[in-house]
């Protein structure tokens, strides 16, 4: 039963089709705090290929939580704490500024020193040092931007995490597995196939992809290593083979399968390929989700009639019913802090992405400008859920914060992207 | 729609007295076997009962178009189902009953049932969604004679839509399942 295929990864020549994702802002925070960051110093000869002060900018702007000051704005462009005029800043009502200097290190690579400045307080809250390779400048960007928004808002900073999604093209005859930063930049294909490639999930580790291909004319779970292209068939028992999720500790697959006749949710052991069924019930049981303890599941069920959410703690394997809003309630990502969980939710006929507080059961819907909103994917600080939705004619990847005040797209140029799931933090 | 033209128009006969036999068992639920043959035939001894001069030759024509309504039913091979919902619809019935028949005719014959569903709702769910359907079908061509070993199910959820718009008309054709024979 276990198939070991290495797939090298496909070369750029075949890649052609790339969606490359363009993120366009929709709706920001009233109470986003106002940042200037201003152009970094570069005294290289040639022009640098990326605009590291533009990526940081454009990640702190995505995240809602600030707003920067455009450029053109800028009353003064310094580079150097002692080149600071407080008052200029002042007079922009910027709470805050970023100052920086990119040099070239002599072996190769660069060296960008940037700092933080309190304008009111006219304090330095971060003064860093980041070093990298030839190709390192848009990961440099990342990480200053994940380190700006640590200290400013006290949460992890995700701009450094990555996304992976499906991209089809409109005749669906082709189907690519995508992989990219979590801003949509720098897209690769890590899969492609003819026939339908749906529901990829990482490991916690950030190492490892599940999803299901159905390559060999029905659904089958496979993993692919992302640093090696190396995958492996995981299942492919009679019927339907689906929903992999991986266990927080990385040993177990949760997965629906149909082997009975009727689709069930089954963990398997990773290292043994030993099979244990949580769910024994006639009707649709799919869609499982860790809790960041382990020791539950989440899942969709159509035990009524209509889908909601259950969740069984494996203990007692007693699923209880924790959606009780609206007739249509499916596919359920829990928040990091296991607080809260995101769902497609169905209201008046159209299909949102709601959060419920599992506390209180409090439900919120939180999209209203797309349609057919579906698969919501928690970024891993707990701060935005990336989802796909329909607009216009097109299937696109959107995403909005838990609150719901911040809104963003990432409209693709080409066919349709679905299916988005947002990678771990890495260390 | 040509198909459904033709079956209407050389299964009038057939037709109206299958789904009077039908009809009259009262609202048929998923995998109740109907008995179609005995239908037929209760209908030949009621036909019998009009005119002795005629029945020889009406008899032949009877069978005729009973063999023709069977071919015209067998060309059907999609059947549709509402939102969320995998029961069999009553206007499936005879179709399915005419492919139930032949498997049940043609031992070596097989068929793959593949589920759809349309794009609504979760990619997941409409995956399960597409293989219950499948699997009612199944259910239902087996209630009526076919044997399990002829018959296959496959779901492809929402991925393979037979038509691409975004509304209640196309939503409506792509929540399906197709028959498709392997070996006849």
């Amino acid at each position: 039963m276990r198939h070991v295929i290495t797939l090298c990864i496909l070369m750029l020549s075949v890649l052609n089709a790339k969606a490359e994702l363009v993120i366009e802002i929709t709706s920001g925070k009233q109470s986003a705090v106002p940042i200037a960051v201003v152009p970094f110093n570069w005294g290289g000869d040639k022009a640098l290929t990326e605009n590291v002060s533009q990526i940081v900018a454009n990640d702190l702007s995505r995240s809602g939580y600030f707003k920067a000051l455009p450029q053109e704005s800028m009353l003064s462009q310094p580079h150097k704490q002692s080149e600071v005029f407080f008052r200029d800043w002042q007079l922009l009502k910027q709470d805050y500024l970023v100052i920086g200097d990119i040099t070239q290190k002599p072996e190769g690579g660069y060296a960008v020193q940037f700092q933080l400045l309190d304008v009111n307080t006219k304090t330095s809250l971060l003064n860093q040092k980041l070093t990298g390779g030839p190709a390192s400048l848009r990961d440099i960007a990342h990480y200053m931007s994940d380190r700006i928004f640590a200290a400013l808002t006290g949460l992890p900073g995700a701009f450094s995490t990555k996304l992976v999604y499906v991209t089809t093209n409109r005749e669906r005859t082709r189907f690519n597995l995508s992989y990219s930063d979590a801003d949509g930049a720098r897209e690769q294909n890590i899969f492609t196939s003819k026939h339908p490639i749906i529901s990829p999930a990482w490991s916690r580790d950030g190492k490892q992809i599940a999803y299901v291909s159905f390559e060999n004319g029905r659904s089958e779970i496979f993993i692919q290593e992302l640093a090696t292209g190396k995958r492996e068939k995981v299942a492919s028992f009679k019927g339907s083979n689906s929903a992999p999720a991986f266990s927080p500790d990385g040993t177990k697959l949760a997965m629906v399968l149909s082997r009975n006749g009727n689709p069930d949710v089954y963990i398997m052991d990773l290292a043994t390929r030993k099979l244990d069924r949580v769910t024994k019930h006639y009707g649709i049981d799919t869609e499982p989700q860790w809790l960041p303890d382990g020791q539950s599941l989440i899942f969709t069920s159509s035990r009524i009639g209509k889908p909601q959410i259950y969740k069984v703690d494996l203990a007692d394997r007693k699923p209880k019913r924790i959606t009780f809003e609206g007739d249509y309630n499916a596919r359920a990502r829990i928040t990091p802090d296991g607080r809260k969980m995101v769902m497609v939710h169905r209201s008046n006929g159209n299909f949102h992405i709601a959060s419920q507080n599992l506390e209180t059961g409090i439900l919120q819907i939180l999209t209203t400008d797309t349609q057919l909103d579906e698969s919501p994917s928690v970024a891993p600080n707990g701060s935005m859920v990336v989802y796909a939705a329909s607009v216009g004619d097109r299937s696109i990847l959107a995403a909005v914060s838990l609150d719901g005040e911040v809104k963003f797209r990432l409209p693709s140029k080409y066919g349709d992207v679905r299916e988005p799931a947002w990678g771990p933090l890495l260390k | 729609m040509q198909k459904t033209a033709l079956v209407k128009a050389l299964g009038l006969t057939f037709g109206a007295v299958l789904m009077t036999a039908c009809a009259s068992k009262g609202d048929v639920t998923e995998g109740e076997a109907t008995q179609p043959l005995a239908a037929v035939e209760q209908a030949g001894e009621e036909a019998q009962t009009k005119g002795v001069e005629a029945q020889a030759v009406a008899g032949e024509q009877v069978e005729a178009a009973a063999a023709e309504a069977q071919a015209a039913l067998m060309d059907i091979t999609t059947f549709y189902f509402d939102f969320d919902q995998s029961t069999i619809k009553a206007d499936s019935k005879n179709a399915l009953i005419a492919h139930a028949q032949y498997l049940s005719a043609n031992s070596g014959a097989r068929v793959v049932l593949e589920g759809h569903a349309d794009e609504r709702g979760t990619v997941e769910y409409n995956l399960a969604l597409g293989e219950r359907r499948a699997l009612s079908v199944s259910r239902f061509l087996q209630a009526n004679g076919a044997a399990a070993g002829q018959i296959q199910t496959v779901s492809f959820g929402e991925e393979r839509p037979a038509v691409m718009g975004h509304n209640d008309d196309s939503w409506s054709q792509n929540r399906r399942v197709e028959i498709k024979y392997q070996s006849r």
